[in-house]
């Protein structure tokens, strides 16, 4: 029969890639800016996270250059975002369409090359999933229990008050955009580093997306990003560990089963704003609403 | 006015008949689609070989083009639209899943010939050709089935077609023969090329207990898996040597330069015909890739002795007696399977435990 504990492992490798991505998209959204370019972040994270691990036989200098590169997409959609108040999601959508086509041209040389092998961390997994593990705690405190993460949330919420209170609303939602984009970067890398130890093109294949749906999923809560990974990483497994071990699934039905999930979770939501109980929907105010401070 | 339009017109009309008479001297121009990047190390990167090789017998005579990591569906018939009207008169589409939209780009240009791999529909102007990849799955079968110690072998399959089914079957049978005690898991990835879930499949597979796996998918992926987990496996369509000796103990090569340096020679003096052509190890289109050293001196002499028995038609992959999955009678002792029904195969034979997908 199958091993719970061996699914686990696998599902935790599964996971990783989508609970980055969503870990720094999640901060991003609380700042009140929505980056539909965690595709493209993370595409560009795996080309440069395996370029540099391939150049000097480091996968830790790899997962930081993927951070690096990262960071540098994402300050594009800032620019653009930020200073000359463009659409977010058109933006982001581009961001995406970028970094997929600027990775297919550069990643040319890169393809059918090895990666180098990474050390275990305890436990025999990959430090890069014990580093995503930690990263929920750490975010929900910085969130919820630290004072940048309150003024973050208050820029959130309602930036034009923020302002009023004298926060730089523009640099903090640059340095959250800035963390997305480093956290969707090594989560693409792990894809290129970790999971198949080689580059191809368009190789992180909607896992971007499926990040952007965690968030919504999680109700803007790290905790809940957490669940939203292992489910969607789950059924991948699962799915394939059934197949292994002869039984007959339907493919498509688990696959879809994710998606599905966020669907139900997002009509109860509205089903309980609807009827009045408070405390459901927890998207954040500011949530894609441009700021240009006036005075 | 009036009579200038009609020089004009009748210039035109001279330049458009005069045409065909240049073509004559002009290069054959020859596009390629493909499934994947030329770069994936297996199936698509083979069939770009071919190319190259009809560049270099050819040379100034031809001229190639091709269009990489084309999906199957609607941006098929695009591209293969594409590269109609851009002065192709010969176009190669590399993939099961350009069927419908080969046959349709066809019927709208009937003047070139269209080679479309590993299908089954046929018009006019589209040949199909294809390789008896069952007969390489015979020997890296037996292979397996020799170099398993947990007795489990495993298969990462990419769609349920008869394709990949023949291969399943074929590699089973034959390490049944050798092991009667080889089992056989299956996962399917419902993709030609997906790196990440082509791992995946693989881990799933190593965590179930198989040591030594086949895959019918394009990437170096699950090569790049099992070296990590110590598991074994063989190259597909491409030899995968950057893995040898060890995860890859053999390989399957597709060699298609024979066929299209054939059948572009027979379009540049005219005697092109639409066929159907299904070559294996004996035409040398399927090729067996250097087995390594892992692999025992005797079990090698085996799995070579087969492949010659094969190659010169004494063999059979299918022979009987074989029965079906459910029990049921296929083919009676000494029979062996036709081509009508390997190109329809959809069951599994006995003893393969693993269901197939509806």
């Amino acid at each position: 029969m199958i091993d719970p504990i061996a699914v686990f492992i696998l599902l935790l490798g599964a996971a990783t890639p989508i609970l980055f991505a969503a870990l720094g998209e999640l901060v991003t959204e609380r700042a009140g800016v929505l980056n539909l370019g965690v595709e493209g972040m993370m595409i560009g994270g795996a080309l440069a996270g395996f370029a540099a691990a391939h150049a000097t036989g480091s996968p830790a200098l790899g997962f930081a250059a993927a951070a690096i590169a990262g960071v540098v997409l994402s300050m594009i959609f800032a620019a653009l975002t930020q200073f000359l108040l463009s659409n977010q999601v058109a933006t982001g959508l581009a961001l995406t369409l970028f970094g997929l086509g600027l990775t297919a041209m550069f990643g040319k040389p890169y393809e059918g090359v090895k990666a180098p092998t990474m050390m275990a961390g305890p436990l025999g997994l990959n430090p890069m999933i014990w580093l995503g593990l930690l990263m929920v705690p750490a975010v929900w405190w910085g969130l919820n229990r630290s004072r940048p993460g309150l003024i973050l949330r208050a820029v959130g919420e309602n930036h034009d008050a923020a302002h009023a209170l004298g926060y730089p609303v523009r640099a903090v939602r640059i340095a959250a955009i800035a963390f997305g984009g480093a956290m969707a970067g090594m989560g693409g890398a792990y894809i290129s580093i970790a999971t198949v130890l080689q580059w191809t093109e368009g190789m992180t294949a909607g896992a971007g997306w499926i990040a952007l749906a965690i968030v919504v999923f999680a109700q803007w809560n790290p905790w809940g990003v957490l669940a939203g990974a292992w489910l969607f990483g789950g059924v991948t497994v699962l799915q394939l560990r059934l197949q292994a071990a002869g039984v007959a699934v339907p493919v498509q039905l688990l696959t879809m089963a994710p998606y599905l999930a966020t669907i139900i979770v997002l009509v109860l939501i509205s089903a309980r704003q609807k009827y009045g109980r408070s405390g459901g929907g927890s998207a954040p105010g500011s949530l894609g609403k441009p700021f240009h401070a006036l005075r | 006015m009036k009579r200038r339009t009609l020089l004009g017109s009748a210039a035109a009309l001279m330049a458009m008949s005069a045409m065909p008479a240049f073509a004559q001297d002009e290069k054959l121009k020859i596009g390629f689609i493909y499934v994947g990047p030329v770069g994936d190390g297996g199936w698509t990167y083979q069939h770009d070989l071919a190319r190259q090789a009809l560049e270099k017998e050819y040379g100034d005579k031809i001229e190639t083009t091709f269009i990489e990591s084309v999906p199957e569906g609607a941006d098929a018939e695009r591209a293969l639209t594409q590269l109609a009207l851009s002065g192709n008169k010969m176009i190669f589409a590399t993939s099961f899943g350009f069927m419908d939209a080969t046959i349709n780009v066809a019927k709208k240009f009937p003047d070139i010939k269209f080679e479309h791999a590993t299908g089954y529909k046929r018009a006019e102007n589209v040949a199909t050709y294809d390789a008896r990849f069952y007969e390489g799955r015979a020997v890296i079968g037996t292979i397996a089935g020799r170099m398993t110690k947990s007795n489990k072998i495993g298969y990462i399959g990419s769609f349920p077609i008869p394709e990949v089914i023949q291969g399943i079957n074929s590699a089973y049978i034959h390490a049944k023969k050798v092991n009667p005690d080889v089992e056989m898991k299956v996962v399917w990835v419902y993709s030609w090329f997906d790196p990440a879930k082509e791992a995946d499949a693989a881990a799933a597979l190593i965590a179930e207990g198989v040591d030594v796996f086949m895959q019918h998918t394009d990437s170096t992926a699950p090569l790049a898996k099992a070296q990590e987990a110590g598991a074994l496996g063989f190259g597909q369509a491409s030899d995968m040597a950057a893995f040898a000796p060890s995860p890859r103990i053999a390989s399957i090569i597709d060699d298609w330069s024979p066929y299209y340096i054939k059948r572009v020679g027979q379009v540049l003096d005219g005697t092109w015909k639409s066929e159907g052509t299904w070559a294996g190890i004996g035409d040398g289109e399927v090729v067996i890739g250097e087995i390594t050293e892992v692999v025992p001196a005797e079990v090698k002499a085996e799995a070579e002795a087969l492949k010659a028995a094969i190659a010169s038609g004494e063999h059979h992959p299918f022979t009987g007696p074989l029965k079906k999955q459910d029990g049921s009678d296929w083919l009676a002792e000494g029979q062996k399977a036709t081509d009508e029904e390997l190109s329809g195969m959809n069951f599994y034979v006995e003893g393969i435990t693993a269901p197939m997908p509806k």
